[in-house]
């Protein structure tokens, strides 16, 4: 790169057409679990696909424990991501080793399927800390609840990982309502400006809480909002993990930009604190549970031979077995240190923090 | 050598530069403009556009890429541009910066530098003459530092770089162009300095009100009074201990800034100096400041500004013994 370099000639000045997503949300499969016929997107292997459902069925189990973990007060809040489970499932199944993950709040079953220990996924929403995994582990960063700020750690991470020359990148989680951030308008901005590999995945699930996409945006659809920085965008059906797995995974690896609107739903409120009933009718809801994500997969691998009652059996026996390892985690009264107050605000503890630490620990003893 | 506070941030950048070559410096106009107060002069020509250079007009977008960049092993040092011009970045400073070491329990370290010119005294139209340290102080996680001399200047900036937590690095703008000496002495990061020793009472300043105190000393001399003027440095963490050594050796402390004082920085140096020195102080600690009031137009800022004769009323109504001072005014 030099400085005096001639004017950049645009991409998007003489083609916009190529950063448009398409009218129809792309798809693999149909809500009944037959196959699109032509679809532009590539089958994800048959292992993939088994491994899709697997994780699927272990995810919503998860969701559905934490959620009654819930109301017997073992979680301080959990906000569900059940009905989802395609878009937190393909994308992780999609990332390669070294890539990251910029997940929200609503992502703990995305986490899960990374391979973080589930108590360490829930010890944000059980009060413990704010925060229950090293981010270097599992090459996840911290599970965001400010919208959209989420966006911007993941292009600044993926410009560096480019800036070093290691081929990583970046894969950032957000919902609808964070479309609406000034922070997401930035993220793109800055990722087509750098051309950082960064993967924007907007699960649109059709509510920010209770505000309905039509008060979110005039744009025709959020995958739109894309050409706007120069980024291209995809429109996929949210609810086919066959068919988010093959966008991410292309997205992930073209080395730029790609912002992807995956079309979903989560059938349970915002979080256990929030009354759905006052925002949405039980006929919407009825329809989405149609177009649910496991059934339409399982649908398809049965079809295919690919799942057969044993192997439906088997994985939901390692469901319920994760389901009572994550209670039995949770069950446990932990006793929290007050000590671990002062820690790690700075890489040294300052003196007016020993003191207060010191005062304290004989103020409890 | 001798060296303006702007000349000395430059030499500070380009030795930081090369010595590690993580260090990364960006933000609007720092790359072939040198930044609008050419505090960044040369620095992309001579590093390149992969270590220095210009990005969107986007404070938030800046602070919140160079976070991500800092967990992804760089060490960023991002410019505001102007204090008030810092606000768009505030969430990611105050929710992310300042919190993700905690957070993760000490495995997210972010060595991240925000350079902030802050301040006025330059004729500045609105949005450009904030002082911005009591909403970066009050953030835990954060560490806040300000120069008063080139040379300080010079050893903070180095050392905020080196620092593995994330600093607000406070740049008296109208200080810029102020000339000094730069010395080979080590500098504790976390410590504050006396500028000027003294007998009588302790000048309490940072940043841009180092110079105001140190010539409010040399007049206060006609006047009968020996002042110790100490220069802050580290508005966070503070450190007591050069502070209260002072003031227990003077018994009167006046705590000098710009920032209108209400809710203040100031208000926590004197609750600090007055737990800390009670028995010692033979006056209440008095506080000069800027009004209560949104930063002036150019037209009005001298008004608003502390200057020397302000913060020498403010020291005559220490409860001096008046023989004693007439006796030494001769």
């Amino acid at each position: 790169m030099t400085r005096t370099q001639a004017p950049r000639s645009s991409p998007s000045r003489t083609s916009p057409s190529h950063l448009l997503p398409t009218e129809e949300p792309l798809a693999l499969l149909r809500p009944d679990g037959t196959p699109v016929e032509g679809s532009p997107l590539v089958m994800p292997a048959d292992d993939v696909l088994v491994e899709l459902y697997r994780r699927m069925v272990v995810g919503r189990r998860f969701d559905t424990q934490a959620t009654a973990l819930t109301r017997q007060g073992r979680l301080a809040v959990y906000p569900s991501s059940r009905g989802q489970e395609a878009c937190e499932i393909a994308p992780v199944l999609a990332l390669r080793p070294d890539d990251w993950l910029f997940p929200t709040y609503r992502d703990s079953v995305a986490l899960v399927s990374r391979g973080i220990d589930p108590a360490q996924t829930l010890t944000l929403l059980q009060g413990g800390w704010h925060l229950g995994y090293d981010p270097y582990e599992h090459r996840v960063g911290p599970q965001c609840t400010p919208l959209a700020t989420n966006t911007l750690h993941a292009v600044g991470f993926a410009h560096a990982a480019r800036l070093k020359g290691e081929d990583t990148a970046a894969l950032v989680l957000l919902g609808d309502g964070a479309t609406s951030e000034g922070d997401t308008h930035e993220a793109l901005n800055f990722a087509g400006v750098w051309q950082a590999p960064v993967v924007f995945l907007v699960q649109n699930n059709g509510y920010a809480i209770s505000v309905p996409l039509d008060k979110q945006t005039a744009a025709p659809t959020l995958a739109h909002k894309g050409i706007g920085y120069g980024v291209p965008s995809v429109l996929v059906d949210g609810n086919d993990a066959a068919a988010v797995y093959a966008v991410v995974r292309d997205a992930l690896r073209t080395g730029g930009p790609t912002l992807i609107e995956a079309l979903t739903y989560r059938i349970e409120a915002h979080t256990n604190a929030d009354d759905a009933t006052r925002y949405r009718t039980s006929d919407e809801v009825a329809a989405w549970l149609a177009r649910d994500p496991v059934d339409r997969l399982s649908a398809y691998l049965t079809a295919r031979g690919l799942l057969d009652e044993r192997t439906k059996d088997d994985v939901a026996r390692e469901a319920e077995t994760f389901a009572a390892a994550v209670r039995a985690a949770l069950n446990v009264d932990v006793e929290p240190d007050p000590a671990d107050l002062f820690e790690h605000v700075y890489a040294t503890m300052p003196a007016h923090l020993r003191a207060q630490a010191e005062f304290l620990r004989e103020e409890s003893a | 050598m001798t060296v303006s506070m702007a000349g000395a941030l430059n030499k500070a950048l380009a030795d930081a530069l090369d010595a590690d070559p993580t260090v990364l410096v960006f933000g609007e106009d720092v790359g072939p403009l040198g930044g609008v107060f050419r505090v960044t002069d040369g620095l992309a020509a001579r590093f390149g556009d992969r270590r220095v250079f210009d990005t969107p007009l986007a404070e938030s977008g800046i602070v919140g890429t160079a976070i991500g960049m800092a967990m992804n092993g760089l060490r960023p040092v991002v410019e505001m541009q102007f204090d008030a011009f810092a606000y768009p970045a505030f969430e990611q400073i105050t929710s992310h910066l300042a919190k993700l070491r905690n957070r993760t329990r000490g495995a997210v370290s972010l060595p991240v530098v925000i350079r902030v010119p802050y301040g006025g005294g330059i004729g500045g139209v609105e949005h450009h003459c904030d002082s911005s340290e009591a909403y970066y102080t009050h953030t835990p996680g954060l560490r806040v530092v300000t120069p008063g001399t080139p040379d300080d200047a010079y050893r903070l900036l180095r050392a905020a770089i080196d620092s593995p937590d994330p600093v607000i690095f406070l740049e008296p703008k109208r200080r810029y162009w102020s000339k000094g000496p730069l010395t080979d002495e080590s500098l504790a990061f976390d410590r504050a300095v006396v500028r000027r020793p003294g007998a009588d009472v302790t000048l309490i300043a940072y940043g841009p009100m180092v110079a105001t105190a140190l010539e409010t000393a040399e007049a206060a001399e006609e006047e009968g009074w020996d002042v110790e003027v100490v220069d802050l440095r580290s508005l966070a963490p503070f450190d007591d201990d050069t502070v209260c050594a002072s003031v227990v050796k003077t018994g009167r402390a006046v705590v000098v800034h710009e920032a209108s004082g209400f809710g203040g920085y100031g208000a926590e140096v004197v609750a600090r100096v007055t737990e800390r020195c009670f028995h010692h102080l033979h006056a209440p600690v008095l506080r000069v400041t800027g009004f209560d009031i949104p930063y002036p137009p150019p037209k009005l800022e001298e008004f608003h500004l502390p200057g020397v004769d302000r913060i020498l009323d403010t020291i005559g109504r220490l409860q001096w013994d008046d023989e004693v001072v007439a006796a030494r005014r001769g």
